[in-house]
């Protein structure tokens, strides 16, 4: 479904990822783990059409969108729910929700709306509070489901865990394994790395732009240099 | 000493004046809050769009209320386009270059107007000029009414449009959330562009209205701009309720003004609020809380 291959990538002059392969395949959760810094919000943003690359291939659904406008990446179904929310703070619930179906996602505006306060109950009971008035877990919720309006085919989840309680981290995983058992297919993007390879079936380690280790995530669960890296074991 | 009769009729005709003032601001207002930029071009852009109503008139003998509809597009593409071409290119999506090239707008706008339709003072006659209308001890001029209730119409159309449509939504979604605003695909430059235009498209509106009973040389924008400057610090930057409520305001306070100090003193009464508001309550009336 998305495949990167040989992705180089930065800001201004600066490059980060430095060669970087990556593909997430039809209904699967691929995690991307790495410490702050290792590149993978500048993988997210380029992908996404944020940033152009220097150099490397992006597919997507069969289609080149490695120099493709963000608008067009949104239209062709490849959604990012960012780090840090990005909800419109002086919108309404409702008015951020509608317009996640701004460019897609349209036609099924209403039955979508239904279907997201479906998961997200609370968002349900403040439609008409101004985003910015929310708490920080509501606040992710309403980004997600924002994302979740465009009828996404695949959704990249940008650090969804930060700054939750560990109950919400709880919840938030439990939510992301649920997405995916109605078909949707996920990037998740994470520095919670148990957490995410509890829940993926493959993951990727990316360390200094560039990917270090990658495979099933249950065999990277046992992976002595993981362990190291990140449980201090 | 002051009659009441006099003064209930002062602060109708500032009322009524203000009517045009917040369409100017509300246009101001909503460049600021989507650009993040004063639009030093805006006094230049007035003055064009009251001489397109001129001539429209004097060339063709459109009542400067039937070229409305005409006026407001044109003045809307015309923006757009100015948008697209100049500012938006030459900005490298920096907000301060923005704000310089608006500037450079300006003056190569009317120095070109200078250039071309000289420095005389132009007005336009209708038979409705000097028609009035009695209301209590208050003798009103029909065509400040009309500006007035149109001015409110119009703000209220667009106000309606930005809570209302998708577009309006995303215009404000641009306004305070750019990357999450391309994040559900939306084409920020273009809103950028729409924006600009539909605050040009208010300075359309704004000629029409004034022209029956303003006159125009390549100066008289300015004075406009200077008002609605006001207007927006007073309501809060950004604010599209605090331009419509701030307009009012200072209609008022320039006829009142006007009244205890003379004519010529009537605007210190605005330099005055723009003072004090700064000293205040720099946020303005209604400010968001950043």
């Amino acid at each position: 479904m998305l495949e990167i291959a040989g992705l180089r990538a930065g800001y201004g002059t600066v490059e980060i990822l430095r060669g970087v392969d990556l593909v997430v395949g039809k209904g699967e959760i691929v995690a991307l783990l790495g410490s702050n810094g290792a590149g993978k919000s500048t993988l997210n943003n380029t992908v996404c059409g944020l940033y152009r690359p220097f150099g490397g291939a992006v597919q997507f659904d069969g289609r080149n969108i490695a120099d493709a406008a963000s608008m067009s990446i949104v239209q062709a179904g490849l959604i990012q729910v960012p780090e840090g929310r990005r909800v419109f703070p002086n919108l309404s619930v409702r008015d951020n929700l509608e317009l996640g179906s701004y460019r897609r996602g349209k036609p099924a505006r209403r039955h979508n709306l239904d279907r997201v306060i479906g998961i997200f109950p609370r968002l349900g009971e403040r439609l008409q509070q101004a985003a910015g008035t929310l708490s920080g877990g509501e606040q992710q919720m309403l980004a997600i489901g924002r994302g979740l309006m465009g009828e996404p085919k695949l959704l990249i989840l940008d650090e969804p865990s930060l700054g939750l309680s560990p109950v919400l981290v709880e919840e938030m995983f439990a939510l992301i394994r649920r997405l995916n058992g109605d078909g949707l297919s996920i990037l998740l993007v994470e520095q919670n790395v148990m957490q995410s390879l509890a829940i993926a079936h493959r993951a990727y380690v990316l360390e200094n732009g560039q990917i270090a280790l990658s495979g099933p995530a249950a065999d990277l669960a046992q992976h002595p240099d993981l362990r190291r890296s990140y449980l201090g074991q | 000493m002051l009659d009441p009769g006099i003064l209930f009729a002062g602060v109708l005709n500032g009322l009524l004046a203000g009517g045009v003032y917040v369409l100017v601001a509300v246009g101001l207002t909503l460049i600021y809050g989507v650009l993040h930029i004063i639009n030093f071009a805006h006094g230049s852009l007035l003055m064009l769009a009251m001489y397109a109503v001129f001539f429209l008139w004097r060339l063709t003998g459109v009542d400067p209320y039937a070229a409305l509809p005409i006026v407001i597009g044109g003045a809307f593409v015309f923006g757009y386009i100015l948008y697209r071409l100049v500012i938006g290119r030459l900005s490298h999506g920096r907000d301060e270059n923005i704000l310089l090239i608006t500037l450079g707008v300006s003056i190569v706008i009317d120095n070109v107007a200078l250039l071309i339709f000289g420095g005389d003072t132009q007005t336009i006659e209708t038979p409705y000029a000097s028609s009035f209308v009695e209301l209590g001890a208050a003798l009103l001029p029909l065509p400040k009414i009309i500006s007035f209730v149109a001015s409110l119409l119009l703000c209220i159309v667009l106000g309606l449009f930005l809570a209302r449509s998708d577009t309006g939504k995303a215009i404000r979604a641009v306004a305070r959330e750019r990357q999450g605003a391309r994040l559900v695909g939306i084409d920020v430059d273009n809103i950028f562009a729409l924006s600009y235009g539909i605050g040009i498209a208010c300075l359309g509106a704004a000629a029409c209205l004034l022209m029956p009973t303003y006159y125009v040389t390549p100066s008289s924008g300015h004075a406009f701009v200077l008002v609605a400057f006001t207007i927006v610090v007073l309501g809060g930057m950004g604010s599209f309720a605090g331009a419509a409520v701030g307009g009012l305001v200072i209609g008022v306070i320039e006829s009142l003004g006007g009244l205890l100090l003379g004519e010529q003193l009537g605007q210190i009464g605005i330099s005055v609020v723009f003072i004090l508001i700064l000293l205040l309550k720099p946020s303005g009336l209604f400010g968001a809380r950043q």
